[in-house]
């Protein structure tokens, strides 16, 4: 009854970490990240008549996680804030072209964003979805897209900017009137 | 005394909340706009790899193990009441 086509298949596999990264960004948590992806795939599976071969597989999965993380964002709404976790528990290596610091300021100011917000910027900004696709995952206009994904990135760009203003100020110069020790 | 006129227009303010709610929100201008440009292609470069470094951690087994059962019809626990499922 459940035999998939392989292609099929293989197609899905190829999408979860996509949807594992997606899920992250939403829900905060790399825990809750992988049981919505779980229940996702469940549902694919369960649901894989209603899905339209030459359609865009990614999308659909994409929608489905999305409506999930929504229906049980609104029984319990984010009870485990986790503003460290999201994707500083995910970070193996660290990417740091730039500077550590200026990753963690990345991190700490996406985390303040608003969750419509973020989830626009992701799916835009990360994933690779046009505004069009991005309107269908989240079941609103395009217009509503654009914007979200605007006031995300100018959002993001205050708090940066405020971050990186301080980082120009130089720290205190060591040591001025920190007598090392009193050594005679 | 037609005043009521004038409230209808408050509705169509209402649209442009998206400017002044981001104007609201600025914290006071930093000097440099030089930054923020610089700001905007940092804030792309980080999303990406942020997003790009949990998607080279690949697929976890228990995603795997979960597919694999998944896919086929009669497990070991599983219910064979389908019939005939297997060749």
């Amino acid at each position: 009854m459940s035999t998939l086509d392989p292609g099929l298949r293989d197609e899905i596999i190829g999408a979860i970490p996509n949807l594992r990264a997606f899920a992250i960004s939403l829900s905060g948590s790399v825990d809750r990240a992988d049981d919505l992806v779980q229940e996702t795939l469940l549902r694919a599976f369960a649901n894989i008549s209603s899905f339209n071969p030459g359609t865009n597989l990614s999308a659909w999965l994409f929608t489905i996680l999305r409506n999930l993380f929504r229906s049980e964002y609104r029984k319990r709404r984010r009870e485990v804030p986790d503003p460290d976790g999201a994707f500083a528990a995910t970070l193996t290596t660290n990417p740091d072209q730039n500077s550590h610091l200026d990753f963690e300021d990345f991190r700490t100011a996406l985390d303040k964003l608003p969750p419509d917000q973020r989830e626009a910027l992701v799916l835009v900004g990360a994933s690779g979805f046009s505004y069009e696709e991005a309107a269908d995952i989240c079941k609103c206009a395009v217009g509503t897209i654009k914007s979200r994904v605007n006031r995300a990135r100018n959002r993001l760009g205050e708090l940066l900017a405020l971050d990186a203003a301080e980082d120009l100020v130089p720290e205190k110069p060591l040591g001025v009137s920190i007598p090392s020790t009193e050594r005679l | 005394m037609s005043g009521k006129d004038n409230m209808t227009t408050d509705d169509e303010n209402e649209g442009r909340e998206t400017r002044g709610d981001i104007m609201a929100a600025s914290p006071p201008r930093t000097p440099a706009s030089a930054l923020d440009s610089d700001i905007q292609a940092k804030i792309g470069q980080h999303l990406r790899a942020m997003y790009d470094d949990v998607v080279r951690q690949g697929v976890p087994n228990r995603f795997l193990d979960l597919l694999a059962q998944l896919d086929k019809p009669s497990g070991q626990t599983g219910k064979k009441s389908g019939g005939g499922a297997g060749s």
